[in-house]
């Protein structure tokens, strides 16, 4: 397929245009390319969505139909079923797909709040002008780089109740020294919580400081000749100004809350009991360790639906209300 | 890094291997499942039983090179490389080559590997997990090798031996078990009041040697809430308590009878009695004995290797007490399998087998890395016996179990982890956490049954 961006423009003299202009009937080319131009750049993407989303996600659909187990030469379909027994109360997996759907929820309530609200204001600290600026920049957004193996295993240790060092600490400042913060609730969804935010803080932050950047200078000018405190010019010019990237920070953020793993893996493996065992946590073994693919199948597109809507009403909640 | 297979051998080991299986098989996995996504039409296990002799006759063929996989990450790895070495210079036609990986990732990659042919000649397997590959088609059958070399039960340990066999047929030949052991800190003993000489053996000993330190302000035995190990410890006294996980067809649950209230209600009671610290994390009981802060650790043999290391520390190690009535103790054993190949080369199957007798014969090198020869030759030899840890731990070879050969058993024990830390943490009544996970590992082991066709 040639790509003909370089097609000379012709000299006015005399040259009569054919009639409808340059991109009559058949003329697959002209100034803006051959009309598959966009196609052949959006490509290497297409096709890596098509293998790792789009079939996958077609397949699965498949999977979830059957008893599947990759190994063994008899998947039998099952129709509905796998689907049917996630609202039976009798089947293997109706109580921890629910535990863990009700795990999933409340880390994503009490996580998404921080995750959306403390970016912000680091982003807007970080916006100003002083010195040392980019460094403070880089230094909070430095744990992000770290993998969830790193994190985890860190505040593992950073938070053992009987040997960490945040007890440490905390009983040579005088403080209480013995809050079980791995094996006891509230505190175990604290910590999760609490290494969660410092462990992302610095993603949601340099997406509001690139939205913050969009903000024209005029408007904080205007307003201060208006006089408005420092309150009115957040209210009604930063959040405003920032709603398109607030609704991606808010969606993604509560997605990525939602699809918790390592961090409960790692440092409260789940417990105490089996509080924090997230959705995904039982998706992987039931799917993964049990070969119970089918299942775990039907367990993850059932969670997809409930982000599907979850991002819809978000998308919707923040949407720009027309006065 | 210091932790070892079976399980972490250091304490600060974070990932044992069975909370490392249930999650991040899940990770290498996807790998998996990508795999079978073209792959799944080769089903494997077609293959004839290749026996030519089993290898007890040798191998003489053409120069092999064979893919020995196992996750001997740790201490013990380079125990194992060591034997590796040993093997391909005696044989000259035969190459060896090591690779070792997390078993996690082991268990995830082997069975996509041998779906795309690309399995390894060898592997090692711990033995419950043997019945689930077994069912999967992902190890073969072994009876030639054990008709040819003229193994027999009576060549080994008969807990390991029996566990090798699935529906009829063996899969797998014993290398190792690795039992509980009952380890103390003997300066914390006699801090406590205690004669560090003579750790308590008896129900009644045990409770007053623990009075007796709590007496002198130490927790004596702290107890983990963790299958690594407070599930291991529960589950050695359902045993001593005469009770057991499963039926032996594993179509039951029986952990909630009577012997399990027992075992559980015994080990929560050394929290709510003040002989352990209560809500602690992961690896804390074994990094507390060896900080001086507790007395008491039953702790796999594995755990020899991680005190050894810590210079200064006075420790001893003994069988686990009787606290039951009945002499029992938890453990778990490497076996060595031989993967299914989509196309078996016939030279490197008999090759295969001749490496796998010879390094049957030779597991006292083996032993060093803090394990208990399966072969009965090699544990009774005075070579072992003069590794005077792992000879202790050795005595308790008769009184050993492992969950029955069923495949997907492992499915179940998670319900049974969950039971014990809502009990060692939350408090929980040991009887009805245990009914509740009972209940629902008996609605996996019954769509098991469905799934594999038992």
């Amino acid at each position: 397929m040639a790509v003909t961006t370089a097609q000379p423009t012709r000299p006015p003299s005399g040259a009569t245009p054919a009639p409808g202009g340059r991109r009559s009937r058949g003329a697959t080319s002209g100034i803006h390319g051959s009309r598959w131009t966009p196609y052949l750049f959006l490509s290497p993407f297409l096709l890596l969505f098509i293998t790792f989303v789009a079939v996958p996600g077609v397949l699965g659909i498949w999977i979830s139909l059957h008893d599947w187990d990759f190994l063994l030469p008899n998947k039998p379909f099952v129709g509905a079923q796998n689907y049917a027994d996630l609202l039976d109360s009798g089947s293997p997996q109706f109580e921890a797909f629910w535990n863990g759907m009700k795990a999933t929820g409340i880390f994503v309530v009490i996580s998404v709040p921080f995750l959306v609200v403390l970016p912000l204001l680091l982003a807007i600290l970080l916006n100003r002008r002083f010195p040392g600026r980019t460094f403070f920049r880089a230094v909070f957004f430095a744990p992000f780089v770290l993998g969830v193996a790193v994190v985890g295993l860190m505040w593992r240790y950073l938070l053992d109740p009987s040997f960490g060092m945040v007890n440490g600490l905390l009983s040579a400042l005088g403080l209480p020294g013995d809050t079980a913060w791995t094996t006891e609730q509230p505190w175990a969804w604290i910590s999760l919580a609490a290494v969660t935010v410092w462990w992302t803080i610095g993603f949601n932050a340099v997406i509001y400081l690139a939205g913050l950047a969009d903000i024209p200078a005029e408007h904080y000018e205007a307003a201060e000749i208006d006089g408005a405190t420092p309150w009115q010019k957040l209210r009604y010019i930063t959040i405003p100004g920032l709603r398109p990237v607030l609704i991606f920070v808010v969606v993604t953020t509560v997605l990525a809350s939602a699809n918790m793993f390592g961090q409960s893996y790692l440092i409260t493996r789940g417990g105490p009991g089996d509080s924090t065992r997230t959705a995904i946590m039982e998706i992987t073994d039931l799917g993964l360790s049990q070969y119970r693919m089918g299942q775990a199948s039907a367990m993850s597109y059932v969670l997809a639906v409930f982000l599907a809507l979850i991002s819809l009403v978000n998308v919707w909640a923040l949407r720009e209300k027309k006065s | 890094m210091t932790n070892t297979t079976p399980r972490p051998q250091s304490p600060l080991t974070p990932l044992s291997r069975r909370t490392i299986l249930s999650g991040a098989l899940g990770i290498a996995g996807v790998a998996g499942l990508a795999a079978c996504g073209s792959g799944s039409s080769g089903v494997p296990g077609q293959a004839p039983a290749v026996s030519a002799g089993g290898g007890a006759t040798g191998y003489s063929g053409p120069k092999v090179a064979l893919q020995f996989w196992n996750g001997f990450t740790g201490g013990d790895g380079p125990f194992m490389k060591r034997l590796v070495d040993q093997f391909n210079t005696e044989h000259a036609n035969i190459a060896v080559s090591m690779n070792t990986m997390q078993w996690a990732d082991y268990y995830a990659k082997l069975p996509a590997a041998v779906t795309a042919g690309k399995g390894p000649d060898i592997g090692i397997m711990h033995v419950d997990s043997v019945a689930t590959n077994a069912a999967r088609n992902v190890i073969q059958p072994l009876d030639d090798v054990a008709t040819a070399l003229k193994l027999s039960e009576s060549d080994f340990a008969p807990v390991p031996w029996k566990a090798g066999i699935y529906n009829g047929k063996r899969y797998s030949i014993p290398l190792d078990v690795h039992p509980l052991g009952f380890f103390y800190n003997k300066a914390v003993m006699e801090q406590g009041g205690l004669d560090p000489e003579k750790p308590p053996m008896t129900a009644d000993d045990y409770m007053a040697a623990l009075e007796t330190m709590k007496g002198k302000g130490i927790e004596g035995h702290w107890a983990s809430p963790f299958p690594f190990t407070g599930g291991l410890s529960i589950q050695s006294l359902i045993y001593q308590f005469g009770g057991s996980l499963f039926s032996d067809d594993a179509k039951q649950v029986l952990w909630a009878d009577d012997a399990g209230v027992k075992a559980l209600t015994w080990f929560q009671d050394l929290v709510t009695k003040g002989y352990s610290a209560g809500k602690i994390a992961q690896d804390a009981d074994i990094v507390a004995l060896q900080n001086g802060k507790t007395a008491f650790n039953w702790n796999g043999i594995w755990t020899i290797n991680t005190l050894k290391e810590k210079s200064g520390l006075q420790w001893g190690v003994a069988p686990l007490p009787n606290i039951g009535g009945t002499k029992a103790a938890w453990a778990g054993s490497h076996q060595f399998v031989l993967p299914t190949m989509r196309t078996p080369d016939e030279n490197k199957q008999v090759a295969a087998r001749v490496f796998l007798n010879w390094i049957s014969t030779k597991s006292l090198e083996w032993a060093k890395g803090g394990q208990v020869p399966a072969r009965n030759s090699v544990r009774e030899s005075a070579e072992f016996k003069a590794l005077t840890d792992q000879a202790t731990l050795a005595s308790q070879i008769d009184d050993l179990h492992f969950p029955p050969p069923v495949a997907g058993i492992g499915d179940a024990m998670p319900e049974f982890d969950k039971a014990v830390n809502a009990a060692v943490l939350g408090g929980q009544d040991p009887k009805t956490v245990l009914s509740d996970a009972a209940g629902r590992a008996t609605k996996i082991l019954e769509a098991n049954a469905k799934k594999y066709g038992a």
